[in-house]
């Protein structure tokens, strides 16, 4: 296929996938800050380092509230970090690939567009924000529904679930690295019920929260909530998940071209590495370098699959 | 010169000719509250892929949808043997004269037609003198403009031999009345044209270039999601089965033309381009165009790739070249044309100056290098002010003119406000020129929706319509 539609339809993926994980950031950032505990709106401040967009906020707004980042990545279009930016990119990217897309997906495509303007007037008029946040969260799901119940398995496909596993990986990464303070082993000094909150909270971002008592049976521990989101292959928005499969799409690709290339290789390696590491000695080493080093290879590893098939 | 226009569903006495008697039928037996939910229903239909042209195109949904009039436009098995004869008959001589031009030139040195008139055009590409193109064919794929005035009186009003358009809307408003009214449907005998895709792509690949190993790589290259044709490039495309490409997605090295796929350059035989000539390759031609592909004349010259249709093929659709067409069908098939052009002086003759000065009121006066009706004097609707200071300009510089009379467009029943009422049409069928020749059985009919209006133009409210061709 084209290297240019194989890009689109990788963008596209990720954009999309974006959109949603800020929907799910602005809903635990809404959340924590109706907390008792929440006075100094640090929650916020965390929102905006996770999204990458401190600095750009910072230039257009004096204080960091809930009503003033909630505009910022919520509702405006004007900025390139927000969720209708995203929604805007990742419909540009599907139009100018439209007939490599099933009917199923452009429709749930443009129709989220469509309907955009209105929703964003309703949230901003107070309707619900979090009315407003369901809704971006459906129609991701509505559109990865619709990729895999309608889409060929071919390269296209793969190239799509590339897209959006190498997004997801980074977001859980970010999350962690933003909190990775509140989840250091035991003998640390946590707790609180404010700590209690974010934990829940983080969990909540990945919706991961019903997972965690289904795997590990009992209260909240934060190295347990690190382990399950690094290390559990079951956890769909894990790292280990997230590498497991974009391991397998590049395999199947590289069967598919009879070639294999760089990218194989580091995807491959990122994943053993994840795989074989316990959790201790993350710990060990230090949460925080961990994701840091994280978050860097897993975007040379999306700049590798853009020169080995896209440009 | 202006008659009656030409009633193609009515005769002059009013009765409804055979060829209409179904239409009428369908006419008078719907219902008018069922008529207006079925084109309540293609509004809504078209809105719908309406979405998609606006989608296709810029910004979101303020592209117009062009209109579509439900009512077919018939043309009967006898009638398309002549329009088919006849434009096989014109395309065949206009891609000989493309083949001399760019050859041997000898309707040039034998005084069919003005040299200056062809090698000082702007549409003639000095960069193709000598090349031969596999088949010798120049336009692969020609839209002809006829305009009907009587019985079997058609006249060619213009042809489309660089990158015409409209094909899409020839298929997708079959699909539409297919849909929409079976039944009528059923009642006739109409020729199919969905697969003009397939008719396309096999005609495409009949002239790859000798060197082509293999299957054929056949690609539509388009200037991208911003023109206004983007909708119809992705259909051709996705109906044929090819990539749809843009310039960036192709380069050229050592004069073979390669697109970069996700499996690494793969080579590339035949392009049907809907980019313009000055902008296919930024080297030979505007250095500013970022459509198109460096090098590519490099590597067409070379003979590696073949471009449909071949560039320079502009020269045999010129409105100079136009008036010499039928003597072209007679120099080269000695063969009188079996379709005429639009009566047309030449200012620059003697005989043709003085007719044009002495009817100046009843004709149509054109700048032959102009286009989109800039210069133009229509005789009829001008004031005697605005014809005495075109009198000037014409005596000034003759040679610069062309005259017609103002054409009496044939009219087909057509929906409009008030009911069913006679509106002027005009026709383009396309015709594919490969190792053979191929029209599919129909075209593009417009219709100028006004009153009295003969603009068939969509930019101009015109609309269109399906056209069925007949068996027997």
């Amino acid at each position: 296929m084209l290297s240019r539609t194989a890009d689109n339809l990788f963008w596209m993926s990720r954009y999309i996938e974006r959109a949603e994980n800020l929907a799910r950031l602005l809903e635990v950032g809404h959340r924590l800050s109706i907390m008792p505990a929440s006075a100094d709106g640090s929650e916020w401040a965390s929102t905006l380092a996770i999204a990458g967009c401190t600095d750009a906020f910072d230039r257009e707004y004096e204080t960091v509230g809930a009503q003033n980042v909630i505009e910022f990545i919520g509702i405006r279009n004007d900025n390139p970090y927000s969720i209708p930016s995203c929604l805007e990119n990742a419909r540009s990217n599907g139009r100018a690939v439209r007939v490599s897309l099933t009917t199923a997906m452009w429709q749930s495509l443009n129709s989220t567009w469509l309907e955009l303007h209105s929703r964003r007037h309703s949230a901003e008029s107070g309707a619900g924000i979090l009315d407003y946040l369901d809704w971006i969260k459906d129609r991701s799901t509505q559109f990865v529904g619709a990729t895999t119940s309608t889409m060929l398995r071919s390269d296209a496909y793969f190239f799509v679930m590339m897209g959006m596993l190498l997004e997801r990986a980074d977001n859980t990464a970010r999350l962690l690295d933003v909190k990775y303070h509140l989840l250091l082993p035991e003998y640390e000094d946590v707790g609180g019920t404010l700590d209690f909150y974010q934990w829940s909270a983080l969990l909540r971002a990945v919706t991961a929260n019903r997972a965690y008592h289904n795997l590990y049976r009992g209260a909240l521990q934060p190295w347990r909530i690190a382990e399950m989101l690094i290390l559990r292959a079951e956890v769909p928005r894990s790292l280990l998940s997230c590498l497991v499969g974009l391991t397998e799409y590049l395999e199947r690709l590289s069967d598919m071209y009879g070639e294999r290339k760089e990218c194989l290789r580091m995807a491959k390696a990122l994943h053993a590495d994840l795989a074989y590491q316990p959790a201790e000695d993350i710990f060990q080493r230090g949460l925080h370098e961990f994701l840091t080093d994280f978050i860097q290879r897993n975007d040379r590893l999306g700049r590798q699959i853009q020169r080995d098939y896209l440009d | 010169m202006t008659k009656e226009p030409f009633n193609e569903m009515r005769d002059g006495g009013g009765a409804v000719r055979e060829l209409y008697r179904g239409v009428q039928d369908w006419l008078d037996r719907t219902p008018s509250d069922v008529m207006a939910l079925k084109r309540e229903e293609t509004e809504l239909l078209y809105r719908k892929s309406g979405i998609t042209f606006a989608v296709y195109g810029e910004g979101g949904g303020t592209e117009r949808i062009i209109p579509f009039d439900v009512i077919p436009r018939l043309v009967s098995a006898r009638e398309w043997e002549l329009i088919s004869r006849g434009l096989n008959q014109r395309v065949r001589a206009l891609n000989m004269f493309l083949c001399d031009v760019y050859g041997e030139q000898r309707a040039l040195d034998e005084g069919i037609i003005d040299p200056s008139l062809v090698l000082l055009n702007d549409a003639y590409e000095p960069q193709m003198q000598g090349l031969r193109v596999p088949g010798g064919v120049y336009t692969h794929i020609a839209g002809i403009d006829l305009v009907r005035v009587g019985p079997d009186e058609f006249y060619v009003l213009e042809d489309n031999v660089r990158t015409p358009s409209g094909v899409s809307y020839m298929l997708e408003n079959r699909e539409m009345v297919m849909r929409l009214f079976p039944d009528l449907f059923r009642s006739y005998s109409v020729r199919p044209v969905d697969h003009y895709p397939e008719e396309l792509l096999s005609t495409l690949v009949s002239v790859a270039p000798p060197a082509a190993e293999g299957d054929v790589t056949t690609v539509v290259l388009t200037p991208g999601r911003y023109n206004s044709a983007y909708y119809e490039h992705s259909f051709l495309a996705d109906e044929m089965g090819v990539d749809l490409v843009e310039g960036q997605d192709l380069f050229v090295a050592d004069n073979i033309v390669y697109m970069r796929t996700t499996q690494g350059p793969k080579r590339i035989d035949v392009i049907y381009r809907r980019i313009d000539d000055p902008y296919i390759d930024p080297l030979a031609f505007n250095p500013d165009s970022v459509l198109g592909v460096p090098g590519i004349m490099t590597a067409y010259r070379a003979g590696n790739v073949v471009l449909a249709n071949a560039v320079g093929a502009g020269i045999a659709d010129d409105k100079s070249v136009y008036t010499y067409v039928p003597d072209l069908i007679r120099f080269y098939l000695s063969e009188e044309p079996i379709l005429n052009n639009v009566p047309t002086y030449r200012c620059a003759e003697p005989d043709g100056l003085a007719f044009t000065l002495d009817n100046l009121k009843d004709l149509v006066v054109k700048e032959v290098h102009g286009s989109g009706g800039y210069g133009m004097l229509v005789g009829p609707a001008a004031t005697k002010d605005e014809i005495a200071a075109y009198a000037e300009r014409l005596r000034a510089d003759p040679d610069r003119f062309i005259a017609q009379p103002t054409l009496a467009l044939s009219t087909v029943p057509t929906f409009v406000e008030s009911g069913v009422a006679p509106r002027h049409v005009d026709l383009r069928p396309f015709i594919l020129v490969g190792s053979e020749t191929k029209i599919v059985p129909g075209g593009l009919t417009r219709v100028a929706l006004e009153e009295g209006s003969l603009v068939v133009n969509s930019s101009q409210g015109g609309g269109t319509k399906d056209t069925w061709v007949l068996n027997e």
